[in-house]
């Protein structure tokens, strides 16, 4: 039980980010009106992506100091995780810029939020396909694992760079006001702070389990042999 | 500390010689990548004609230029036989082959480009270029070609682990190019319209960030790809 107090902590958080979320009264604002809630669930999407991604980074770089094969098992399984929060905080993101910005093709591809998820996802699945042109287990784990540290830093590059170049729909960028001045009774951030550590916790428990299935999967796999 | 630089610069001017040396004794591979560029600029020409868009002019000289690069350097790992290379790795410093193979690629790279501006402004035109700001345009292109040689080198070396070398590099080259071409397309968008320095240093301090810190970075990786 001791071990497991942040799964309970996840739990919880992402009850009260869901029910509240829904429930609290927020600020009706042009465009936006109620769709402010995704909010909620948007943002933190990507911040539980990023940083379930960093984990990854950093277990790669375990990987190639220590040599350790369950190192490579935790930057591989928190790629997956990344990929499928990448995926909802698209389609969640997709969703919200069709209500408050027009259609999708107005600004899919001049977004440069939105290009940088689609680089991300480029990344990653590039990442997952060299992992399955290699055989061999250690070769594998090394190859993948100098790949996934050159391009976190490049991809971290992108999404500094590339939004200070160009324009941007979102809040904070671009000329936009960021949401702190909609947001005087800091009525959302109540939410969305406990929200993204309700996420980031999500993916870690979920990457937690994948290891731990892909741990048992060798042992039994080394035990027929 | 001055020593080991110093015995570091020595072996990487041995590499990059050795490297000039193979491409003199292969000279079809070196051949076959202008006839590429050459073939790929006469087919846009044959379907464009001539183009007087800045940004289509623009963004068509970049995409021909990825191209020739993701040839060029996409075979910079597969030129030496396997046992040349494993004799090579006991006698020199990873580092120093794969800084000497950055180099050497920055090289190649600065000839192809030049080379394609030339083709290209023949073929598709140049009169986009009446008001350009030429030293910018013309360091745009330098910092082109340097940040496709740096970048896609490290690229090279983990796709040429895998059987299926150029559809590899394709895949895990593109979105690593990606922040760099971005970032090259507005400046040379810019040189090209003739924008002050002032208010396009920017890009080109970017440009030079991006190349020092894929530099560093493959300087770090490339000793554990090396050793697998």
């Amino acid at each position: 039980m001791k071990r497991n107090w942040w799964k309970i902590l996840c739990v919880v958080l992402f009850l009260y980010a869901v029910i509240y979320g829904l429930s609290i009264e927020v600020p009706d604002l042009n465009r936006l009106h109620q769709t402010v809630r995704n909010l909620f669930y948007h943002v933190p999407l990507w911040f539980g992506m990023i940083f379930i991604l960093l984990i990854s980074f950093i277990y790669s770089i375990r990987y190639l100091s220590s040599g350790k094969e369950e190192h490579d098992i935790v930057a591989i399984e928190a790629v997956k995780v990344g990929l499928l929060f990448g995926v909802l905080g698209f389609i969640t993101g997709s969703f919200w810029g069709n209500y408050s910005w027009g259609e999708l093709s107005a600004w899919l591809t001049s977004e440069p939020r939105s290009l940088a998820s689609m680089i991300a996802m480029l990344f990653y699945v590039a990442y997952i396909i060299l992992r399955g042109s290699l055989e061999e287990v250690t070769k594998r784990a090394k190859i993948s694992a100098v790949y996934n540290v050159f391009a976190f830093v490049l991809y971290l590059l992108f999404i500094i760079v590339v939004p200070r170049l160009t324009e941007s729909l979102h809040p904070g960028a671009g000329g936009n006001p960021g949401f702190n001045i909609y947001d005087s009774d800091n009525n959302l951030k109540v939410v969305l702070y406990p929200a993204w550590l309700a996420y980031m916790l999500l993916a870690l428990w979920i990457t937690n389990i994948l290891v731990r299935a892909k741990k048992i999967e060798l042992k039994t796999l080394t035990n027929d042999i | 500390m001055n020593t080991f630089a110093g015995k570091l610069v020595r072996e990487i001017t041995y590499l990059i010689k050795n490297e000039a040396l193979l491409e003199l004794r292969q000279k079809y591979i070196f051949g076959g990548i202008l006839l590429y560029v050459f073939s790929t600029i006469f087919v846009c020409y044959l379907s464009f004609r001539q183009i007087v868009d800045v940004p289509t002019w623009n963004a068509l000289l970049w995409i021909i230029l990825l191209f020739t690069a993701f040839n060029a350097i996409g075979k910079s790992f597969d030129r030496e036989g396997r046992g040349l290379q494993i004799y090579l790795y006991t006698l020199a410093r990873p580092q120093s082959v794969i800084l000497a193979k950055i180099l050497y690629n920055m090289m190649v790279m600065t000839v192809l480009t030049a080379v394609s501006i030339v083709i290209y402004s023949l073929f598709i035109g140049n009169s986009p270029l009446e008001e350009t700001d030429f030293w910018q345009f013309a360091l745009a292109l330098f910092l082109g070609a340097l940040g496709f040689a740096s970048s896609l080198t490290l690229v090279s070396g983990i796709a040429a682990k895998t059987d299926n070398n150029m559809g590899m590099m394709a895949i895990l080259g593109f979105p690593v190019i990606l922040p760099l071409l971005m970032s090259l397309m507005r400046f040379s968008k810019n040189a090209i319209d003739g924008i002050a320095w002032e208010l396009n240093y920017k890009y080109a301090l970017t440009l030079g960030g991006i190349n020092l810190i894929v530099l560093a970075l493959s300087y770090l990786l490339f000793p554990y790809l090396w050793r697998e």
